[in-house]
């Protein structure tokens, strides 16, 4: 009886504790939003606001799905040290690009809107970058993979339509399509970028 | 002129004829993919394009940028006058992509923001309630049509295009286009060439310094600047093709599907 109770109590705790951390995809947004808001809005310098945006950019987006993504068909072609390689120039060049981009944001004021759920593994998620006398206002959306819902991460923005993902991979296939498909031209191309 | 309207129309149903049933919407998506469109001219289109970035350097940029200190309500009325001339572009359009009702409510906005908006300068229809203004050309009429991009195109000066999409502007030089019918192409004594011309460089600063910050962004980020270029380019046309405002009909999902990181 007593063992009874104890897993009945077990099983509910299990329940409650399973259901206890899973995330919203759009609360998941809306809270990254408010964090990279608070950065940008911030009286510290540029490449500060830089560094911190880093910080949630490795928390938030998934980069090595986005890396791969990123890198079309390629990436079945590779062997495991060139993936390693590339993962590694890959997250240095995404953390640049995405925090450069975002830091010539001042005080961004995006508001979460609605969701679609596309399939256990994706949710977009609405938003929209709210207007100033500067520029019109910018739907964006985010793709959000949601296959672990205790900690959901980005993989695409979609901003007035225009996928940054597809833009990136489309980037990388003309650089690989230029150069006889040589996998090391885009780790040097990567490199370049980063350390520039 | 009337002879030139019925020829044009005589292309546009036999383009029409030819599509092969590839008038619904998932094969129109299909052939509008940006990873489907062939860079035929990569080579040349690169060598306009660095063309069209020094010209931009010279003359787009900085005009732009001094556009952008204009007092909003002057850069609205702006954009919206040349809105408003470009729906007599997206009319004839409306009604060769069948869309009657959309011809009639965009005759109304015309007509409304001519007049009472003072020859567009304010959009008077928005506030009356109207529906969101989409534009509409003859390359995407083709494209409804069932009638694939062809090869890649960057034009000199205009910037990006296709074959589909450089081929069709050439309607609005041949009677499509009633601005340029009582600017250019017939002596009237209300207009001049001079106000053709000036509405188009006009349009060019004006998408210039609305996307301003965008395109430095993007410029100074990427790695390969002409393939970001052409890829958005291509991405807004299928959207606009498609005139839709839903993104996951236009995103392919099959390469994400592969991809498990957890």
């Amino acid at each position: 009886m007593k063992l009874r109770k104890f897993l009945l109590v077990l099983f509910f705790y299990s329940l409650i504790f399973s259901n206890s951390y899973s995330i919203e995809p759009d609360v998941f947004v809306q809270s990254t939003v408010n964090r990279a808001s608070n950065i940008l809005s911030k009286n510290i310098s540029k490449e500060d606001k830089i560094n911190e945006l880093m910080v949630i950019a490795k928390e938030t987006v998934d980069i090595s799905g986005v890396g791969f993504y990123s890198l079309g068909s390629v990436r079945k072609t590779l062997d495991e040290n060139q993936k390693i390689k590339y993962l590694e120039l890959f997250e240095s060049y995404f953390l640049k690009s995405f925090s450069s981009r975002l830091a010539e944001y001042t005080n961004p004021e995006i508001e979460v809107w609605g969701k679609k759920v596309l399939n256990e593994n994706y949710t977009i998620v609405n938003s929209l970058l709210v207007g100033t006398s500067d520029r019109p206002e910018v739907k964006i959306d985010w793709r959000i993979y949601t296959k672990n819902p205790d900690n959901p991460l980005i993989r695409d923005l979609i901003i007035e339509g225009l996928s940054l993902a597809r833009t990136q991979k489309e980037e990388f296939s003309s650089i690989l399509n230029s150069n006889d498909g040589d996998i090391n031209i885009l780790f040097k191309t990567l490199e370049e970028f980063s350390n520039n | 002129m009337f002879k030139k309207l019925i020829l044009i129309t005589a292309i546009f149903l036999f383009s029409a004829f030819n599509a092969n049933a590839g008038s619904d919407d998932e094969l129109i998506l299909k052939k509008n993919q940006p990873n489907e469109v062939k860079d035929c001219f990569e080579n040349l289109n690169r060598a306009t394009f660095a063309f069209n970035q020094a010209l931009d350097g010279i003359l787009f940029q900085p005009v732009a940028s001094a556009y952008r200190v204009l007092p909003s309500p002057i850069k609205t009325g702006v954009s919206n006058s040349l809105d408003n001339l470009s729906t007599l572009v997206t009319i004839p359009n409306n009604i060769l992509q069948g869309e009657i009702k959309k011809a009639g409510i965009n005759s109304g906005r015309f007509v409304i923001n001519t007049t009472v908006g003072i020859l567009g300068f304010i959009d008077i229809a928005q506030h009356l309630g109207f529906p969101e203004y989409e534009k509409e050309d003859y390359g995407q009429s083709l494209a409804t049509m069932g009638v694939g991009p062809g090869c890649y195109l960057v034009l000199p000066v205009l910037g990006p295009s296709t074959i589909r999409d450089a081929t069709a502007s050439a309607a609005s030089l041949v009677g499509g286009d009633a601005w340029y019918n009582v600017t250019v192409l017939n002596d009237t004594q209300h207009f001049s060439d001079f106000d053709y011309y000036a509405s188009r460089v006009t349009s060019g600063i004006n998408f210039r310094a609305k996307n301003y910050d965008a395109i430095e962004n993007l410029e100074k980020n990427s790695i390969d600047f002409y393939a970001s270029v052409k890829s958005l380019y291509l991405q807004d046309r299928q959207q606009k093709i498609l005139n839709t405002n839903k993104i996951i009909e236009t995103q392919d999902d099959s390469d994400w599907e592969e991809i498990e990181t957890q």
